[in-house]
């Protein structure tokens, strides 16, 4: 059973969660309530990992890695490092693909809130921050849950861009899943029972708070 | 009295949400704080290492460890996959590859500080699992017969764009004739050790894959192999290079590698060592 896998694909999912709830909060809150030039074309954007192939994201990845490209150069710049085959690129992946599975539950979640009780709030006199803090968040976070959960176990199973992008290396792109691969491959099936049988069960949790939730929610809107 | 709230009016509780939001959310900040991302520096150096050497590798790098207390991080996968990721900036110091035009090809690139140096070289075998009713022999007549007779369902090699042993496979069935026939039969691994996975599965009647993991009693178990005549390929030289990342403790490994005792467990896996110039 390898460990190190485990610990580096929880760090992924925390680094992703940590990076992308702010960001799919303002995205989510922009697209449900903003009516703005391009709207359409954000939304599509955001959907846009849940139908590419993963080998296609993983190819553009790549090539926006490496040390000639714009994005690699300027990284490569700023830290001295490659972005490729590293844990930081692999971070930057892991929120471009999950970007559909954390803003589409918040945003759902914010559009569900009636139009009159934000405008109440307003009326009452609290301030667009205090209205987001009192208001909106405590009414949205169902959504905010199954964003939780959907992004951690997503990124705990994501195998394709993170092999093409990490390139399995012990220790800092070997997530559990490429772990899993790596195992096989050495008839260690042993050891790959053992990891697919811990990241079933992750699953199965994950799975089981967005169906909670989800309930939860219905039961509360009647 | 007032009347208890209706539920559906006052709608979802408020305190208990947001104190749940709030929880989730110091949760991931600490979790994230307490992970922290894995530091590179501090590690052992990474070694690229050809599929061929699954088992032969870890070996060696354990006696490394006992002997030197210094350690080596190994990622395994077909020679020209992890070519074309050292192209690409991967970190590695160390590449262990199946053929040595890739180790050529990298030192004219500037990637690497000196020349590769050839440790071992590696055969094929053809294998079949227990289930398959295949005939297995050296000479490949009942591969042959087999597609002849339209038998052959399934035969695996590894991919012969970027894994040594499948580009060895290929030359080895052209040889014999049966390339053109067998050709939309084939499973491509991945690498020579997805091949081998391949063969010994029901679904696959045999392959063309690595001597070195033949030969290790857990994959022998699963089936019988036959020895491939090399003079049926050009040789599998497997062949270390230095790249230019490379410090200390992979400098250390290197040569460890080319140590008698690193070259007595490689021929225990089927490799043969050649002689010293």
């Amino acid at each position: 059973m390898d460990w190190r896998a485990f610990e580096i694909s929880l760090a992924l999912a925390f680094w992703t969660l940590a990076v992308l709830v702010p960001l799919s909060t303002l995205i989510a809150r922009a697209l449900a309530w903003r009516r703005f030039p391009g709207r359409g074309l954000v939304e599509a954007l955001v959907a846009l990992p849940l139908v590419l192939p993963p080998t296609v994201l993983g190819f553009y990845l790549l090539e926006s890695f490496s040390a000639d490209s714009l994005l690699g150069g300027f990284y490569q710049s700023v830290t001295g490092e490659l972005l490729a085959f590293s844990f930081q690129g692999l971070l930057l992946a892991s929120v471009i693909f999950n970007l559909p599975f954390a803003v589409q539950p918040i945003q759902r979640s914010f559009e569900a809130i009636q139009p009159n009780i934000r405008e109440a709030a307003w009326v009452s006199g609290l301030s667009n921050w205090s209205t987001f803090w009192r208001i909106e968040l405590p009414l949205a976070w169902p959504g905010f849950v199954s964003a939780l959960a959907l992004t951690f176990a997503h990124t705990l199973g994501e195998f394709g861009v993170v092999l093409m992008v990490g390139g399995n290396i012990a220790g800092e792109t070997r997530t559990a899943a490429i772990a899993i691969y790596d195992r096989v491959q050495a008839f260690d099936n042993a050891a790959a029972a053992q990891m697919s049988a811990v990241l079933l069960l992750l699953s199965i949790v994950a799975i089981s708070v967005v169906n909670l939730t989800a309930r939860r929610q219905r039961r509360s809107r009647g | 009295m007032r009347p208890e709230p209706d539920s559906r009016r006052t709608g979802p509780r408020y305190t208990p949400s947001r104190r749940h939001l709030l929880i989730s959310a110091a949760v991931v900040a600490s979790a994230a704080a307490l992970c922290g991302t894995p530091a590179r520096a501090a590690e052992s150096p990474l070694v690229a290492a050809a599929s061929s050497l699954q088992f032969a590798l870890p070996e060696i790098v354990h006696l490394f460890e006992r002997e030197t207390g210094r350690s080596v991080r190994v990622t395994f996968g077909s020679s020209g996959n992890l070519m074309r990721q050292i192209i690409q900036g991967a970190p590695f110091e160390l590449f262990l590859s199946a053929d040595e035009s890739y180790t050529r090809a990298l030192a004219a690139r500037g990637l690497a500080p000196g020349e590769g140096k050839i440790f071992a070289q590696g055969r094929l075998v053809l294998f079949a699992a227990s289930g398959s009713a295949l005939k297995v022999d050296a000479d490949m007549t009942g591969v042959g017969a087999a597609l002849g007779a339209g038998k052959l369902r399934r035969f695996s090699i590894a991919n012969p764009e970027h894994a040594p042993y499948g580009m060895r496979a290929r030359e080895v069935l052209r040889h014999k004739g049966l390339w053109e026939k067998i050709k939309s039969r084939l499973l491509l691994g991945e690498n020579v050790s997805q091949a081998a996975q391949f063969a010994a599965t029901p679904g696959a009647d045999g392959g063309l894959i690595a001597y070195s993991i033949a030969i290790t009693p857990n994959f022998a178990k699963r089936g019988r192999s036959a020895l491939i005549p090399s003079a049926w390929h050009a040789p599998l030289n497997q062949t270390m290079l230095l790249l230019n990342p490379a410090e200390e403790t992979a400098r250390a490994f290197h040569s460890f590698v080319g140590s008698a005792e690193a070259q007595a467990i490689l021929a225990r896996y089927g490799f043969t060592i050649p002689s010293p110039q």
